[in-house]
């Protein structure tokens, strides 16, 4: 099973960090993973993106054209994307902010309203999680409680009290799709 | 039971720096520029002079970062820097000196997107400069191409033992993308630095100070007597003709039944991998030699399968460097073709596919 | 300068050749002042006792083939880079002494950067400087250091500040770095001035084998061959106009205990 995944937004959303939790989640259950940014002065407010590819067998391009899921989180995004969700793949997207809907009928297309749960929420520092909670909803690669195993091993000591935040927006996240 | 190794998550670049100060380097110089601030960033992070003693220094430009390294490589030490691109232009100089030498020492150039200042995104358009000189006469790096973050961590090793196995300098010629990407990763086993009596013994000609020597050693590349430099020139010349013969290293996918044949190098080489399949699904079948040694080039390899394809597609984010070395080991056996994209586009393992059948009129 | 001349001076003996002098004919001319401070660092180094553990770092420039003259272990250095290379061998080797023996083009123009960053990281090292305002070995070109209307081959009407800009202290610069421990001016025209630079040199090994930081020696010296004068004129031409501009004396000690 291998899953190819790009999420794309704005800089500073959390996109390149859903990513590498979603990886690391992956790493420690055993899969094969590759994390690759779109890195540069995208960083600094433009788009920016991350593929990341979790397999059972070995990963050859970290670089593709093609993806199972995409998760979109601006307008510039979508229109850029789309196209390039496999039939009968699946399309995330939050819709803050987009006007135009997209319109492939041959994939899955999920509206996941992350930002406006996050702002009711009163933390947007929730909304990647949010959406990584519906993405695994959806697509349950890796369970929930790895993600968490995960925070646990990458974050600093003095972030740890975040993760029962993490924790709920996941959960919270699933039930949103 | 076997030990299980522990797996890491990183960055190719954060694997260099881990797989350093593991390896038992002595010394790192370098400055900072993107694409691979990150090597600089995680040494100083995990303070290796207080386990190891590795030494770790920030330099005031990459002209300083390689001339310490020459500095250091002389005393016998195991010395590295690593930059990207521009910063490697301005290292040449240097790397002229630590070949000419015979300084073993480790470089690496995390390539960007070039002429110029040119952009932060990866490219592969240093190739001549790696392969061919980039630095003033006659001279080689041994130059490895890491294809994966595993191959980010192997290489410092492979690098320095082949940089003292030869006294030659050893270039890991990566790109932004393998610098940046994250995959899993083994790192090497710790081991510890070599001591002083352990460097006098494996490198002799060690700037040291005499240590009771009844000899001194004197590092220096200059020699105004042009007999005397043509035997310099000779010996270095025999050194690189020895690497030729033993350290050629390559890979080969999918070539048993393959009717073309992708010629890539590093990170291409990984995307023409996902091209392969593709291609195949489409019918055509297609297969991949990767030179993991860039100098000394696989020519042989590809003149052995060369004869069995329709055409051979070289592709390379650059505007066709290594083709060169591929049509001379072809010899115009079959045709070769470039894939390239340039200026820090990474391309996708689709443009590569439609290219093949493009220039070799597949389906006409 | 005679014997007579030198006992006048207050001079008691002519010295032996130092153990470390090796003994090599020196490609310098007659004259030139780097004959001089070679044997002065081999004296320093031999009676400090460093010949096992000094490494020297030559130049581009006159002094490319110092390591040719002095008995010890040495790297020759890309020009301009000689304190970045001295850098490394000094932090990856902290029991050997280690120091760079640089002319005013080599120090002051081309490795400029090199020379502020040792000194302001403050590098456990010895820099000699040696300063004659004009660049020997490529036959007399202006240097950083040349003077205002001093005539060199790339100024041939005499160095103007309008095109050329300033000569250049870079003593009194690299005395404000906090990295500097010892910072000195010193010549090796009289056999006064001689065993006052000795000193000085002396001084800065001790502070390099002591771990103070970096100890900048700078010797204004002659160039006879490159003024086009005979070396006793190029010596009072020297006192007469080098010395207003870079004014012989310590600069800077930061060391309360000298030994």
């Amino acid at each position: 099973m291998t899953n190819e995944i790009i999420i794309t937004g704005f800089g500073g959303q959390g996109v390149l960090s859903m990513g590498k939790i979603l990886a690391y989640a992956g790493l420690l259950d055993g899969l094969e993973v590759s994390w690759m940014p779109s890195y540069g002065p995208e960083q600094r407010g433009g788009t920016a993106n991350v593929t990341v590819i979790l397999s059972d067998e070995a990963i050859s391009s970290p670089v593709l054209d093609q993806y199972d899921i995409a998760v979109v989180l601006n307008q510039q995004s979508l229109d850029k994307f789309e196209s390039h969700v496999k039939p009968g793949g699946t399309l995330l997207y939050d819709p803050y902010g987009i006007h135009r809907l997209p319109s492939r009928s041959d994939i899955t297309v999920v509206e996941v309203p992350a930002t406006e749960a996050a702002i009711a929420s009163g933390n947007m520092k929730a909304f990647n999680m949010l959406l990584l909670g519906a993405l695994l909803k959806l697509h349950p690669m890796v369970s929930p409680e790895t993600v968490i195993k995960g925070l646990e091993k990458t974050l600093p000591e003095r972030h740890h009290h975040l993760i029962p935040m993490n924790r709920e927006a996941i959960t919270k996240g699933a039930e949103l799709v | 039971m076997k030990e299980q190794k522990e797996v890491k998550l990183m960055k190719g670049n954060e694997a260099v720096a881990h797989a350093a100060i593991r390896y038992g380097v002595d010394g790192y110089f370098g400055y900072p520029i993107t694409p691979q601030s990150e090597v600089l960033e995680t040494l100083e992070e995990l303070r290796p002079w207080e386990t190891t003693g590795m030494v770790v220094l920030q330099s005031e430009s990459e002209v300083a970062a390689i001339n310490m390294v020459y500095g250091g490589a002389s005393t016998g030490k195991a010395v590295m820097t690593s930059s990207s691109s521009p910063g490697v232009s301005l290292m040449m100089e240097g790397i002229s000196y630590i070949a000419a030498g015979q300084l073993p020492t480790l470089i690496i150039n995390v390539m960007r997107g070039g002429p110029g200042l040119g952009t932060i995104q990866p490219s592969q358009s240093d190739y001549f400069q790696a392969t061919k000189g980039g630095g003033h006469g006659d001279y080689h790096l041994i130059v490895l191409a890491p294809a994966s973050v595993q191959d980010m961590a192997d290489f410092v090793g492979l690098g320095f033992d082949l940089a003292f196995k030869y006294r030659t300098p050893a270039m890991i010629l990566s790109d932004g993308i393998i610098g940046q990407m994250m995959e899993k990763v083994v790192l090497p086993e710790p081991r510890p630095r070599r001591t002083d009596a352990e460097i006098a013994e494996q490198c002799p000609w060690a700037v040291t100070g005499k240590r009771g020597r009844k000899h001194r050693n004197v590092s220096t590349t200059l020699e105004l007597e042009s007999k005397t430099m043509e035997e310099n020139n000779l010996r270095l010349q025999q050194v690189y003709a020895e690497i030729e013969r033993n350290e050629v290293r390559f890979e080969e996918y999918m070539t048993d039944d393959a009717d073309y044949l992708f010629v890539a190098f590093g990170c291409m080489s990984r995307i023409c991998k996902k091209s392969i399949q593709q291609a195949r699904e489409r019918g055509i079948k297609v297969g991949l030699l990767r030179p993991i040694t860039l100098w000394p080039f696989p020519y042989e390899a590809i003149a052995k399968l060369a004869p069995r394809m329709k055409g051979i597609l070289v592709a390379e984010m650059n505007a066709g460097q290594m083709i060169e070395d591929v049509r001379l080991a072809v010899e115009g056996a079959v045709p070769v073709c470039h894939f390239g994209r340039n200026g820090g586009i990474v391309p996708n393992p689709g443009e590569v596919v439609d290219s093949l059948i493009n220039q070799f009129h597949i389906h006409d | 300068m005679t014997k007579e001349e030198i006992l006048a001076q207050g001079g008691s003996k002519v010295n032996a050749r130092p153990k470390l002098l090796l003994d090599a004919t020196m490609h310098y001319c007659p004259g030139c002042s780097h004959g001089v401070v070679h044997k002065l660092v081999a004296e320093v180094i031999e009676e400090l006792g460093m010949e096992n553990n000094a490494i020297g770092v030559a130049p581009v420039g006159c002094a490319v083939f110092a390591y040719n003259y002095i008995d010890i272990d040495w790297i020759e250095a890309a020009h301009g880079r000689a304190p970045a290379v001295a850098t490394a061998a000094a932090r990856l080797n902290p029991d050997a002494v280690v120091f760079t023996y640089q002319g005013d083009g080599d120090l002051a123009a081309i490795g400029t950067c090199e020379t502020i960053h040792a000194c302001n990281r403050g590098e456990n090292l010895t820099i000699i400087f040696i300063n004659n305002g004009i660049y020997g070995m490529t036959g007399g070109q202006m240097a950083p250091t040349t003077l205002e209307g001093m005539k060199t081959s790339t100024t041939p009407y005499g160095r103007r500040v309008d095109l050329n800009g300033y000569p250049l202290n870079i003593t009194n610069l690299v005395k404000e770095l906090d990295g500097t421990c010892y910072v000195t001016r010193q010549s090796v025209h009289t056999p006064a001035a001689v065993r006052k630079a000795k000193a000085a040199i002396r001084q800065a090994f001790i502070n390099t084998r002591e771990k103070r930081g970096t100890s900048f020696v700078e010797i204004v010296s002659t160039c006879n061959s490159g003024w086009k004068m005979s070396p006793e004129k190029a010596n009072k031409w020297m006192e007469e106009n080098m010395f207003p501009k870079y004014v012989p004396g310590e600069i800077k000690n930061t060391v309360k205990n000298n030994d």
